[in-house]
This record gives structure tokens, sequence and C-alpha cells, in this order.
């Protein structure tokens, strides 16, 4: 049965992004006017019987997110929605809000009745400025139109959803490091416990959900958590969106359900290699994830398969490499957004990404030594693990799977003083700035 | 009375730091307009937390002032009802705030690894050699400032280039001197904007 996509099926036209579109194409707001009908814990209790997992990285089920909510608090409660979406190889939430923004604004609403806040903050990274222009716009119609403000659709219920913009900082899409943001200071991760359901924004029980998993509320409370649950496998149910990038003829956002393979992905929706040269290595899941192999090509995508293959799903953003690819300068290109990104709250990431990105750049000129692949690993095991959030991990992950994989290209850049596979589309010295 | 012998206290001798403290700049205060937009947007966070403003507050003063100077920052300070070290510590931590002048266009080049697969080293690169700039530097005419940026999140447009506040996708490599070329005599025509509708 050829799967029929429910998130981004009309962002090809013209007007998807308008109220008019949305209501008459998408039935807008009748999961919000049926949500509106039901108690706050009947909504958790769907979305708990949905198995929704968030789609920001780490799967987690959002139901349980939300109900761990602190429930029993005079403080307010808040829901902020995480569109810092930076993870390199995603851009699915970019089309969400730029093509079907009030399918958006609708998650946040519902949400907030659920958990019982009357704000919404949706933090959109400060490089998507055109996006929240659009999202503004809409945000001011869908208030206009009676579905946020006070007493929304005559229930007695007030919501009001506000855009935060950031300012260029990959660690804000970590949740702690998001309200650390929202608070106006630096965008570093706090230390866990307390998790944001107990003592988030402004020390306020608080959920932060990705901007797809909101999206997926309006559809789980009007089309019932059975509808979500078949599709796709076993407790990875419901649509999800793929980003393919990289090697391939046609890259973009895929909608699919997770028991397609990356096979289907990469072959059928996305056309296929670039000029047909051979596959090399799959990233699957953005740029914190090991890398896949191409006999590993038949796994499905979903969360629990992806994991069992040996790497994760992460923010399902697939980044397809070919035989060009050297992957020492991969690792480079990756170390450097790393040591970039890094807060610089802990040592061992602030620290290690520096010196795991001098390291490779050494080896990638040919200037390597064969102990500098033992320091490569030892640093980088000195990362993992050793931080307050996954970055650490995150960063370092792209050398240790690398060497675990193609240790042969490392040793061969030692062995012959140069890098053994300078592709066509690189420079040939390229121009690493002073930041 | 001190046995401390007499010290001169400045900058130029105790700012020991490769960092250079902000310009301090001319008088800032914001635009009536600008003022309104700020309240507008302080009113949209709880009365105790002005502080949530403060990226919002500092975009207001650096569209006003081109950069942000001392004085600037302490004008935002003074809005937020923080200290100016609160918002110093704030502007330096962003990459999209900026302590010295950058010109009319500010070029990011996505450099990470979806943009770089399809040639955004060499988009550098070109860009480089258009414009007679290194990556991180101003030209003497203050038309463009080149910088390197990590994923913009449009890898499926690759490679992408963010211009001020507008977007340019599919900038391939031999493009870049007619694009340059466009810049200067179009504008912000010369952007392709976010088509993701457009033909693949």
């Amino acid at each position: 049965m050829a799967y029929e996509p429910v998130l981004v099926k009309h962002v090809g036209e013209p007007n998807a992004y308008t109220l008019d579109f949305y209501l008459k194409n998408q039935r807008g707001y009748e999961g919000l006017r049926k949500a509106l009908t039901l108690k706050p814990n009947d909504i958790i209790e769907q979305v708990k019987a949905s198995g929704l997992r968030g789609r920001g990285g780490a799967g987690f089920p959002t139901g349980l997110k939300w109900q761990f909510v602190l429930k029993d608090t005079p403080k307010p409660k808040y829901i902020c929605c995480n569109a810092d979406e930076s993870e390199p190889g995603t851009f699915k939430d970019h089309v969400l809000m730029e093509r079907n923004p009030h399918l958006l604004i609708e998650g946040c609403a519902i949400s907030c009745y659920a958990i019982g806040a009357k704000v919404a903050y949706i933090y959109i990274r400060g490089e998507f400025y055109h996006v929240q222009e659009i999202l503004e716009a809409e945000i001011e119609k869908a208030y206009k139109a009676g579905y946020l403000g006070k007493n929304i659709l005559g229930s007695g219920f007030d919501c009001d959803v506000y855009m935060h913009r950031g300012a260029g900082a990959y660690e804000a899409g970590e949740e702690t490091a998001l309200i650390e943001s929202l608070e106006g200071k630096r965008a570093q991760p706090r230390i866990k416990p307390p998790f944001p359901a107990v003592a988030g924004l402004y020390q306020c029980p608080t959920a932060v959900n990705n901007v797809e998993t909101l999206c997926n509320v309006p559809l789980i409370v009007l089309n019932g958590p059975e509808w979500f649950v078949k599709i796709g496998p076993e407790k990875n149910g419901g649509p999800k969106l793929f980003c393919i990038s990289g090697h391939v003829k046609r890259p973009g956002v895929y909608e699919a359900s997770m028991d397609t393979t990356l096979r289907e992905l990469i072959y059928d929706r996305a056309g296929g290699m670039l000029d047909d040269r051979p596959l090399k290595a799959i990233i699957p899941g953005g740029s914190s994830v090991p890398l896949l192999l191409p006999d590993q090509l038949d796994t499905p995508a979903s969360f629990d398969a992806v994991q069992k293959a040996g790497s994760l799903l992460g923010s399902a953003g697939l980044i397809v490499l070919d035989d060009t690819v050297c992957m020492v300068w991969l690792a480079m290109n990756l170390l450097h957004f790393y040591r970039h990104e890094s807060c610089g709250k802990c040592t061992p990431c602030r620290e290690g990404t520096d010196w795991l990105l001098k390291l490779l750049a050494r080896v990638e000129r040919g200037e390597g030594q064969a102990k500098d692949l033992e320091l490569l690993f030892g640093v980088s095991n000195n990362i993992v693990g050793k931080t307050l959030c996954a970055f650490g991990d995150a960063a370092a992950t792209p050398v240790l799977s690398t060497m675990k994989l193609f240790r042969a290209e490392y040793e061969a850049h030692v062995r012959e003083g140069r890098c053994t596979l300078p592709a066509p589309w690189r420079a040939a010295q390229p121009m690493l700035a002073a930041h | 009375m001190s046995f401390h012998p007499p010290m001169e206290y400045s900058p130029a001798r105790f700012h020991k730091s490769e960092r250079k403290l902000a310009e301090p700049g001319g008088e800032f205060k914001y635009t009536p307009e600008n003022q309104a937009r700020f309240d507008a947007n302080v009113a949209r966070y709880p009365d105790d937390q002005r502080k949530s403003a403060i990226l919002y507050a500092l975009y207001l003063a650096q569209n006003q002032n081109g950069y942000l100077t001392a004085a600037a920052m302490a004008h935002v300070a003074q809005q937020i009802r923080c200290t100016p070290a609160e918002v110093e510590d704030v502007v330096s931590y962003y990459t999209m705030f900026f302590t010295r002048p950058v010109g009319k266009y500010v070029v990011n080049v996505c450099r990470t690894l979806s943009c770089a697969l399809r040639g955004a080293e060499r988009v550098t690169q070109e860009l480089s050699e258009a414009i007679g700039i290194r990556p991180g530097e101003t030209d003497p005419s203050r038309t463009f400032t080149l910088l390197e940026v990590e994923c913009l999140g449009a890898c499926d447009r690759a490679p992408v280039v963010m211009v001020n506040d507008d977007w340019h996708e599919c900038l391939a490599p031999e493009q870049v001197r007619a694009f340059v070329e466009d810049m200067r005599t179009k504008g912000r025509a010369a952007f392709t904007g976010c088509h993701l509708d457009k033909e693949k």
C-alpha cells in the first residue's frame, strides 16, 4: 500500500502556509476543537497510547514526558517548542514551519491544554528569519480567528504562542540549554536532575518538544492513537520525516513510515546516487551518529532498527556519501563544526574538540604520524560520557566511527603523507577562518 | 596612606586578553520605533523575566547601528535592567552578533558536511577571490563581509549561502562570480530565497 503523507502532503502548493488552505485541506484546527472537549489528562493518555516518540533526536516517548510535568504546583507551566534545528543534515522542521505553520501552532495549543500551560514559546534559530516572518504572520492570523488568545473557541481555555529568536548556537537545541537561552543567558546545558518537567523555564514545570513532534499531536487527537500506531512498525509508529542530503539525485524532505528501508529512501525516494557513483557510507541520523555501510541498506529506518544496526536514527537526517569522500576529511569537517559549536561549559568537550580538530587537520594534510591515530582514539574516549549533555558523545562519534570502519584510510594518510582521496568538489586549500 | 605605587588604571595597560574590547561607539539610544518594538517584545515574558528579551533587544540595536558598540550594549543593559557585563556575556557567546563594523552584505557560506559535499569549500574560495578578502574579513569599501558558518539547515539545497537575513540556494562554485556581480548591481533581488517548490 502506498504511503499517504500527512505532514508534508501539501508543501509543494503555493498557498500551503495560509490559514484558509489549512482549514480547507488539512481539517485545520479540528484537532484543537476536539481536544478542548476532552480532559487534559485524556489527551496525555492518547498521546501515550499512540507511542509518539520525540522527533528531535532522542526518541523519548512524548506522552511520558508530558506526564512527568509536575501537576500540583502553583507555578505556571510552559511548552517550549524546539525549533532550533541545527543538526547537520537536518532540515525537516524548516519545511514544516515554512510550509505548514498552522499544524505547529495547533500542536502548540493542544500541548499547552494537555499539560496545563498557558504559554508556548517557539524557540527558532536565528538564521531562520524568513521562516520566523511567516510564522509570526500566521500566529497573528490564528489569534484573529480565535484559535489562540483568550477563551479559545468558547472553551474558557487561554493560550498564547510566542516566537523567540535565537542567535546562532547549535547547543541551544539541547533542551536545558534552550531554556537557558530563552531566559536570556548563554545557551549552556544545566545539570539534570532536576529535569525541565520539574524545574525548567523560570524554574517552572516545562515540556520541551521538537517541531515535528508537536505537529503530530493534532493528527493523533483527530485520528485517534490507533491510527497512529498502525503506521509503521511496533513502538516506531506514526509518520516520519526523513531529510536526505549529500550525494543523491533528489535531495529533500520525504515523509514515510518507519518500516521503509534506507535503500528505499535513498534509491526510490531520493532518486539514487548522484552520477550513479557507488555508495560508500550513510550517516542515518544527523552528523552526531555512527556511520552505516552499504551492506546495511536494508535496515528499516526506525529508531529501534537503526539502533540495532549500530547507529541511531537521531533527527533522521540522512547524509549519503559516495566513493569520492575521504573519511579523514569528513571527520575533520564535522569536528570543525563541533569545535565551533561546543558551548565551553565542560572541559573534556571544549578542549577535546579543539585537539581532535588539530589532530585531524594534521593527518589530513599528510603530516600525521602513526601515534596520532592512537591519540585521536584516546582524546575521543576522554570526551565520551564525561560531559553534561549529549554533545560530547556526539562530537567524538565522527572520529570513533570513521576510525572503526575506515582505519585503513587514516593509515594510508600517514603512510603516504598526503590525502589519498582528494575529491574534485573540495578546495585544494580549505580556508578555515580564525573563529 | 597607601604603600602601593601609583598605577595607571586603563584598559591599555591591564587588558592582557587577546580578545578586543568592544568599541566605545557614539551615544546610542533606540529610535522611538525600536523602543516600541522592544516594549512589545518584552511583554511576551513574565514581568520579572525581562532578560528573556535580551536577544531581541540586541538584534534591534545591531540593526539600528550596524554592529554592537559598548554604548549600544550599555543601552540594552539599561532596557533589560541588568549589568553591561551580563549583556557582553551574551553577545560574546552567540555568533550572529557583531562587535566590529561589517559590510553591507554579510555573506555567510555554510561549510558543514552536506554543503561541503556539494562544493561549499570551492564556493568560499571563489567568493574570496571574487571579492578579494579572506573569510572573516570585510572589504575596504565595506560592501562585503565574508564568513564561513556552520550548518544552516537547508542541506537539500546545498551549497547554501545566507546574506544578512536573505538566503541563496544551490550556489554552484561556477556561479559565484556572477552572483557577486548581481549583489553589487541588483541588491536583494540577486537572492533566490527559500524555494522549496523549485524544480529539482
